[in-house]
């Protein structure tokens, strides 16, 4: 192999690393260098992350030991299907909000402030890289707070005080995640003497019954659960979502929300395996019952919302909650499912997000009931809502449908017949909070008092947005391009027990 | 089966159409001829491909692997024929009128109405031509979703009002039919639609019987009562629109889907092991006379004409609950021949409203002295609903009585029987206030005219079919009838 393929996997943690760095001396020299430097280096990351894919897709699962040290003296990156695919999905989302920047933080961050942010920015995507291609579990947990620690600054960078709140809490719940995970790491190494998950995945099994690898199992659990705010411990999500500034919020909704629900299925079937999640400490049925509480609960919660941003977050909530209803049924068509579902997610959640973005960008208001008519001065921006709504209902041929088809089929196979009705039943109740905005925006031209500048947005904020809206609909009709690595991927998790 | 391109046309001809009507929005020519062109042009692929289905064939083709339990595939078989034909024909006669109705009533946001149009039509033909439920269910959601601006397009609180029941149900609906089709798929492995069913042997009775009601709850298109309230409310909608969803489309939509759950999923002999065909019967008689009851009580022409059709609706699936071979024939071929007689009917409700912008029956005295064709052929296709010669839906009604007495239900004739009485009770009076009446005064008809030429033609026409039809029943609706049951029969019962 091309030498600079085969360290392709570091390159692309290291190279960013020192591009943070560069982003920060440039900035010094002049502010407008910082950005161009971001933005190069994600498309260089991105870039990476595609041929990576192609070559695991062609030539099986890549282990990278850094420096050449063989585990478990040194650390292993390991990438296969799974996270190859992860990777693709959340480095195309940071190009996309890369470009989307550049008008789109003009609003929310004060021009002196933007250096700091693109360096911060640039190290939230690496730290999110660095979680998903480790093959070593405290490795996780330290890019695991790279990430965290950006995303806490990144919040409270806000112009507003409500910003700095909102963040500040979310440092202090993800601190507390952050306290168990490693606590659980530490019982995990106290029990079988290694960090790398491939050999945690094979020493385990002899000491399941061991109480110091059940209180592993459960920290992991909620501490994961807080990060990825699965209800009930969601408490942080929904100020830190609408109080972010608009480029902030899409990355956490889209890339960061994403990669901590890959961990923590990671942990669940490669670390932990299927076979102890059913048999040795049943609790799939539990993250049953609690997704499916969450799918309904976020649902309603979102219908309850007047601010758009705070709309969209509660739905996260409840679309997170399809994510783990997956990991509860836990056969191959609802992990399809649950795996197709972090892209669609991703997509149409970012879609969604970024018309929000567009819409304070231009009338400065995130109330719903404000933005009656706009469909007639902002009809791309309009649409482009309009197809990710449909797809976070669930309508087909979008993606959204394809994802929602594969885990009601799991849970139909499984005999889960309640489950499916369920997820059903969540979809209806998307209908309701997606339904009203459409309703408002396409109706309201009645009404006299309205914001609006007339302005359709600019090019360089629209055409990510159009990007993913277009996406939502080409990625449902030709699904079979993501499933062709998302079943290998299934295949190995689920194959591992 | 052969396979062919000839069935991705009528589905990818107005899609185009769409995109194009986006473009050229501004020039309103220009757009109206793309929409009348291909309505022309669909017309023409349709029925170029009835001679094979005719002899017997069947025309298929896989557009793409989607999920598991059914490709995109589509497949042309000789009761899909059925849908099409009236599809695309009505479109094309429904276009003209829209042109002269939207025009007469200066209607705003014109290019989004032809563009969900178009859009609505494709979907219809996907699900006339869908090879399995996959595919039908893809169809049926993107035909209620497209459909929705068109029925909210005044935009004033009651049409939105409406818009959302016209979406709770419907998207309600759909979600059932997912349901459904995902568990049919698990228990057979497929979604293919084999004629004579193949849920045979699968599933304990009470599952398939649960099974069965969750598609009928997922083909609330077919408006069965107490499910029907959203398609009185979408009356909200300008006229054109509600010829589409009562005669070209929606609701044919979903008498479609039970039919072909009964002849293609199930199989009459599973539906009679099952007694579904006494539910469906019970659903269907409800339905016919309670419905026709509300209509009596309808003064507003065409909330009236909705409860017509929900009662209409019925007939099929009276038809398909006699599981019969003249119940059947009755049932498929009472989809075209209601359909036909139905949009005169709304074209004649739009005319009116066109002509002297008047709804409410009551005021309606006199009107046909200024608006002759108008009133005279509301009046034929009115005879003709309520099962009079030389229509065509007397012999579909022929059908259904004939099956009511082949399968030993004297009940079921009676509700046919009682039900016409009832039409003529509700149509009559419309007919006799229109045409027989006089105006209350000398000055109340001054401002009432007859509607435009373009509105005129389109109903002459659909008259006018309707009485060919009569004449000539064969071609080729009930030869079309005949191959489809010998199909799902295996030569007959």
């Amino acid at each position: 192999m091309n030498p600079v393929i085969a360290h392709l996997p570091v390159l692309l943690l290291v190279l960013p690393i020192i591009a943070a760095l560069l982003i920060l001396l440039a900035g010094m020299v002049n502010r407008n260098f910082s950005y161009p430097i971001t933005l190069a280096t994600i498309s260089f990351q991105f870039a990476s992350s595609l041929i990576i894919m192609v070559s695991v897709m062609t030539g099986g699962t890549i282990h990278y030991y850094l420096g050449g040290w063989a585990p478990p003296m040194g650390i292993e990156l390991v990438i296969d299907a799974f996270n190859s695919y992860v990777l693709v999905v959340i480095l195309a989302m940071a190009l996309l909000i890369a470009v989307y920047a550049r008008r789109g933080t003009a609003l929310d961050i004060p021009p002196e402030k933007t250096v700091a942010f693109f360096v911060v920015f640039q190290l939230l995507v690496t730290g999110l890289c660095g979680m998903t291609i480790t093959g070593d579990i405290f490795n996780l947990y330290v890019f695991l707070e790279i990430a965290s620690i950006s995303t806490y600054a990144l919040v409270a960078s806000g112009r507003n005080t409500r910003s700095l709140i909102a963040g500040f809490n979310y440092l202090v719940l993800g601190s507390i995640a952050a306290g168990l995970i490693v606590l659980g790491i530490g019982f995990l190494y106290v029990a079988t003497g290694t960090l790398n998950m491939g050999e945690l995945a094979a020493m385990l099994p002899a000491s399941y019954g061991l109480a110091t690898v059940q209180a592993a199992f459960l920290l992991l659990m909620i501490g994961f659960s807080i990060k990825v705010a699965f209800f009930p411990l969601h408490l942080w999500l929904p100020d830190a979502y609408t109080e972010s500034p608009s480029v902030v919020t899409i990355l956490i909704a889209t890339a960061t929300s994403k990669v901590t629900a890959y961990a923590m299925i990671r942990v669940i079937f490669s670390v932990f395996t299927l076979q102890y999640i059913t048999e040795s400490f049943p609790v799939t049925e539990m993250i049953l019952v609690i997704a499916s509480i969450a799918i309904i609960a976020g649902a309603v919660l979102a219908i309850a919302q007047d601010n758009l941003k705070r709309m969209l977050a509660y739905s996260s909530i409840s679309q997170m909650g399809y994510i783990m209803f997956a990991i509860g049924i836990a056969n191959q068509a609802a992990l399809e499912g649950g795996l197709l579902h972090i892209l669609a997610h991703a997509v149409m959640k970012g879609c969604l997000f970024m018309v929000a973005g567009i819409l304070i960008y231009r009338t400065g208001t995130t109330a719903i009931r404000q933005f009656s008519g706009l469909s007639k001065t902002m009809p791309f921006t309009c649409a482009a809502f309009v197809l990710a709504g449909v797809s976070m209902i669930g309508i087909p041929p979008t993606i959204g449908f394809m994802s929602k088809y594969y885990l009601v089929l799991g849970a139909v196979e499984a005999g889960q017949y309640l489950a499916a009705a369920v997820l059903l039943i969540g979809s209806l109740l998307a209908v309701v909070y997606i339904w009203r905005v459409i309703e408002i925006m396409y109706s309201g031209s009645h009404q006299e008092e309205t914001l609006h500048t007339g302005a359709e947005a600019p090019l360089s904020m629209l055409v990510p947005v159009l990007i993913l809206a277009a996406s939502c609909l080409f990625l449902g009709i030709f699904v079979d391009v993501p499933l062709a690595i998302i079943e290998p991927a299934v295949t190995l998790l689920l194959g591992v027990g | 089966m052969t396979p062919g391109i000839l069935p991705l046309l009528p589905l990818l001809l107005p899609i185009a159409a769409a995109a194009l009507i986006l473009v050229v929005g501004r020039h309103e020519d220009l757009r109206e001829s793309v929409t009348l062109g291909t309505a022309g042009v669909m017309v023409v692929v349709v029925l170029a491909m009835l001679p094979e289905i005719l002899e017997g064939g069947r025309i298929s083709i896989t557009l793409l692997p989607l999920l598991p339990g059914g490709d995109l595939a589509l497949r042309v078989d000789a009761f899909g024929m059925i849908f099409a034909i009236t599809a695309s024909v009505l479109w094309f006669l429904n276009s003209l009128y829209s042109i002269g109705y939207m025009r007469a009533l200066r209607e705003h946001d014109q290019t989004r109405f032809y563009f969900c149009f178009a859009i609505a039509i494709a979907a219809a033909m996907g699900i006339a031509f869908s090879a399995n439920l996959v595919t039908l269910f893809v169809f049926y959601e993107i035909l209620t979703l497209v459909t929705y601006p068109l029925v909210v397009h005044a935009g004033t609180p009651e049409a939105l009002q409406a818009g959302r029941k016209y979406l709770a149900y419907l998207l309600g609906g759909g979600i059932c039919l997912l349901g459904a089709t995902i568990i049919t798929y698990t228990l057979t492995g497929t979604t293919e639609f084999i004629p004579g069913g193949f849920l045979a042997g699968t599933g304990t009775g009470l599952m398939l019987q649960l099974l069965f009601i969750l598609y009928m709850a997922g083909f609330v298109k077919a408006a069965w009562m107490p499910f029907h309230a959203w398609l009185p409310a979408a009356m909200v909608a300008p006229t054109p629109v509600s010829a589409f969803l009562h005669a070209v489309a929606v609701v044919t939509a979903g008498v479609f889907g039970v039919v072909r759950i009964a002849g293609w999923v199930y199989g009459t002999e599973l539906m009679a092991v099952l007694g579904l065909g006494t539910v469906l019967a019970v659903i269907a008689s409800f339905t016919i006379i309670t419905a026709s009851l509300f209509a009596l009580a309808e003064d507003n022409l065409k909330r009236r004409l909705a409860y017509s059709t929900v009662s209409q609706l019925s007939y099929i699936l009276l038809g398909v609950s006699m599981l019969s071979m003249a119940g059947l024939t009755g049932a498929m071929v009472h989809i075209p021949f209601h359909a036909f007689l139905k949009i005169t009917l709304f074209f004649g409700a739009g005319a009116i409203i066109v002509g002297s912008g008047r709804e409410a029956i009551s005021e309606m005295r006199g009107i046909g002295r200024k608006m002759p064709v108008t009133a005279v052929t509301f009046a034929a296709a009115a005879a003709g609903i309520c099962g009079l010669p030389p229509f065509c839906a007397l012999i579909s009604k022929v059908y259904l009585s004939v099956g009511a007495v082949q399968a030993g239900e004297v009940i079921l004739l009676g509700v046919i029987i009682a039900s016409s009485v009832l039409n003529v009770a509700y149509f009559f009076p419309i007919i006799y206030t229109m045409i027989v009446a006089r105006p209350p005064d000398n000055r109340a008809l001054g401002e009432v005219r007859e509607a435009p030429f373009t509105m005129l033609i389109p109903l002459i026409v659909t008259v006018a079919i309707s009485i060919a039809i009569f004449f000539f029943p064969a071609l080729p609706f009930l030869d079309l009838a005949g191959i489809a049951l010998a199909e799902i029969t295996g030569g007959g019962f």
